[in-house]
């Protein structure tokens, strides 16, 4: 564990160690050849003293890490605003048999969260075991945990817990990376790897032509007829994509486990070479969202992401939402969330449409969008475009429909168990499960042309996952009926027949 | 089935504040307009057209609008939940129970000093649903703001 710091700093000080040993090489003749060597030595031993001087010390009542040589810092947070524990491993930490605990406490504020770094990996896992255990315990009242010593840098936490089961709720299939083309995630990954790419050429004054292949490759394009180009450079940019995506699906979620522990608890574990290990409470999860992007339909695939309160981790697009299965089988998505919510009837149960007037106020919006197109498209021709834009301008048209059609399609709602269900979108739906409990008010939203039409948009806010869960384009009435099963009694007051 | 009404308007005073309050934007917009004519000059019928069209939407703006809010801009309080309706051409209901209440702030910026006007906010721990009463006189913001003190300290629990 001495290892990580060490590495890892002479690692960021590489250009300054270069430095050194240039200035070294360049005064005098050579007596100072000491330099170098000198600020190796002296980053090891800062790196070292980093860590004899951190300490951490967990009670039943607190966690405490103390750190620094010179300018001592004390970081201590309650043992039950633990909310969060996770464990990470790089490649680097993984090969010393080491790992990083991150203890969140669901505050925002950085800096309030305790890293600690460079744990041995059996210690890391005891100790998350150790404060999840706790935190699970230590919510409903009688808390009857024993003291735990002080622990430095002392091993045999993981003797501590009793050894309990979980279940598995769900396992990668190393098929399932035949999903991952069909993710938004390669099409980033290219595009960011372009854009870097050529910056960096621009960066080094280099002119794109001048570079060997490129070149190679423009004068190949120049000698062949257009369409073989662009189904060349097409099927080149699927190649990369497809390749780019694959692995990036493996990195994140190779191994991916997720697991319920009896302590009322979700852990999920995943990573090819950074191994992650994050939990959710369940306490603190009110539901979850089936996401099917327009891609992973056609290929019957599904993603699933957790509805968490008081939990904005890191690296998450949206926060409070936490990933609980990458594309997966549909069936499969179906599956686990049925048994995460421990209720088959929200995943399964058959929707309510709402209705021809909904219908309607899809399929007028996007014609609209597409009316646009093809006015903006008249205007740029009339204006001197080249004529070939009419065709996409006027293939908007039927691809406008087509989509409204599939978007009246995805829309529903329902109210299995003690669930609120709803259901949208077409290019990223998503069918939303709220647990009614969770729900804390409603919004009852209507413009002036939904008036006109009867609808309204209902919006269940809540402290978790996104803040707002829409059922979108209900009529007035069904949405109002919606409201008050959902939270009997709130709206009574004020509905009249 | 229907939802009714929110029992309360709000100040009449409202009505002058909203009006004043759109005033800037369209004097922005229509010196906006004035400059970018300026600048092509031998335009004058689009001249006309165009900054006499502004000044009819503006003026029909500022006549219906702020009558059109004040006719939608209500409020209501219960001992169980608060209730507002606000908007003119969108119009949006916001319910929360008391129980899930977090914050109750009162609020009154310069233009509203001068109008003897305050808006009310009541938080809950959702982001989304912050329920704001705009236009209330200063003594009945006062009120509202003391009742719902008082009943949501008699609820439990941490409202999330």
């Amino acid at each position: 564990m001495l290892l990580v710091h060490p590495v890892r700093e002479l690692g960021h000080s590489i250009p300054a160690l270069i430095g050194l040993v240039l200035a070294g090489r360049a005064v005098g003749n050579g007596q100072l050849w000491w330099l170098g060597p000198l600020g190796v030595v002296g980053i090891i031993a800062w790196s070292v003293l980093r860590w004899v001087t951190t300490r951490y010390r967990i009670t039943p009542e607190q966690v405490q890490l103390r750190t620094g040589l010179l300018q001592r810092k004390t970081i201590t947070t309650p043992a039950d605003r633990v909310r969060s524990v996770d464990v990470t491993a790089s490649a680097l930490h993984r090969l010393l048999g080491l790992a990083k605990v991150d203890i969140g406490t669901g505050s925002h504020d950085p800096g309030s969260g305790l890293s600690l770094d460079s744990l041995p990996v059996a210690e890391a896992a005891g100790l998350r075991a150790e404060l999840l255990h706790r935190s699970a315990v230590a919510s409903p009242g009688a808390a009857d945990t024993p003291e735990t010593p002080e622990l430095g840098a002392a091993p045999a936490m993981g003797a501590t817990g009793p050894a309990v089961r979980e279940t598995e709720l769900a396992r990668m299939d190393p098929r399932w990376v035949r999903f991952a083309p069909f993710t938004m995630s390669g099409v980033l990954g290219a595009a960011a790897i372009l854009g870097i790419g050529s910056r960096l050429l621009d960066q080094l004054g280099v002119e794109a032509g001048d570079v060997g292949p490129i070149r190679g490759g423009l004068a190949y394009i120049e000698r062949n007829p257009i369409w073989l180009d662009v189904l060349e450079v097409l099927v080149a940019l699927v190649v990369f994509v497809t390749v780019l995506s694959i692995g990036g699906y493996a990195l994140s979620y190779w191994g991916f486990r997720l697991t319920r522990h009896p302590h009322g608890s979700l852990h999920i574990t995943r990573g090819l070479l950074t191994t992650r290990a994050t939990s959710i409470e369940e306490r603190r999860l009110r539901g979850v969202e089936l996401a099917e992007p327009l891609l992973l339909r056609v290929v019957h695939a599904a993603r699933l992401s957790g509805i968490t309160t008081g939990l904005k981790s890191k690296g998450d697009a949206e926060g409070g939402s936490s990933l609980l299965l990458p594309p997966a089988p549909r069936a499969v998505a179906r599956e686990v969330a049925a048994q995460i919510l421990r209720d088959p009837a929200p995943v399964d149960v058959a929707l309510t449409v709402h209705g021809p007037a909904a219908r309607r106020r899809r399929v007028s919006r996007a014609l609209l969008a597409a009316f646009i197109v093809v006015v903006a498209a008249g205007v740029a021709i009339w204006w001197g475009a080249p004529r070939w834009l009419a065709v996409p301008a006027v293939l908007a048209v039927p691809v406008a429909a087509m989509l409204a059609a599939d978007r009246y399609r995805s829309l529903g709602h329902a109210l299995a168990g003690r669930f609120l269900v709803t259901r949208a979108g077409s290019l990223e739906r998503r069918r939303d499960v709220l647990e009614c409990d969770g729900i804390i008010g409603w919004n009852v939203r209507q413009t002036f042309f939904q008036r006109r039409a009867g609808l309204a948009t209902l919006t269940a806010t809540t402290a978790a996952g996104r803040q707002r869960y829409a059922v979108t384009d209900v009529p007035l009435s069904m949405a109002l009926s919606l409201a008050n099963r959902a939270l009997p009694g709130l709206l009574g007051d004020f509905l009249v027949p | 089935m229907q939802l009714r009404d929110p029992a309360h308007l709000v100040s009449r005073r409202a009505v002058a504040y909203w009006t004043v309050r759109a005033v800037p934007l369209w004097i922005l917009v229509l010196v906006g307009e004035s400059l970018w004519l300026w600048g092509s000059r031998d335009h004058s019928v689009l001249w006309v057209v165009v900054l006499g069209l502004t000044v009819l939407f503006a003026a029909a703006h500022l006549v219906v609008m702020p009558h059109w809010r004040y006719r939608v801009h209500r409020w209501e309080v219960t001992a169980t939940a608060v209730y507002t309706q606000s908007g003119w051409l969108s119009q949006e209901r916001r319910i929360a129970p008391i129980s899930r209440v977090q914050t109750v702030d009162t609020e009154r910026g310069p233009l509203e000093q001068l109008f003897g006007l305050a808006n009310v906010t009541v938080t809950t721990a959702s982001a989304a649903g912050p329920l704001r009463i705009h236009g209330l006189d200063r003594a009945t913001a006062e009120g509202v703001v003391a009742e719902l003190t008082e009943v949501t300290s008699h609820s439990q629990g941490d409202a999330t």
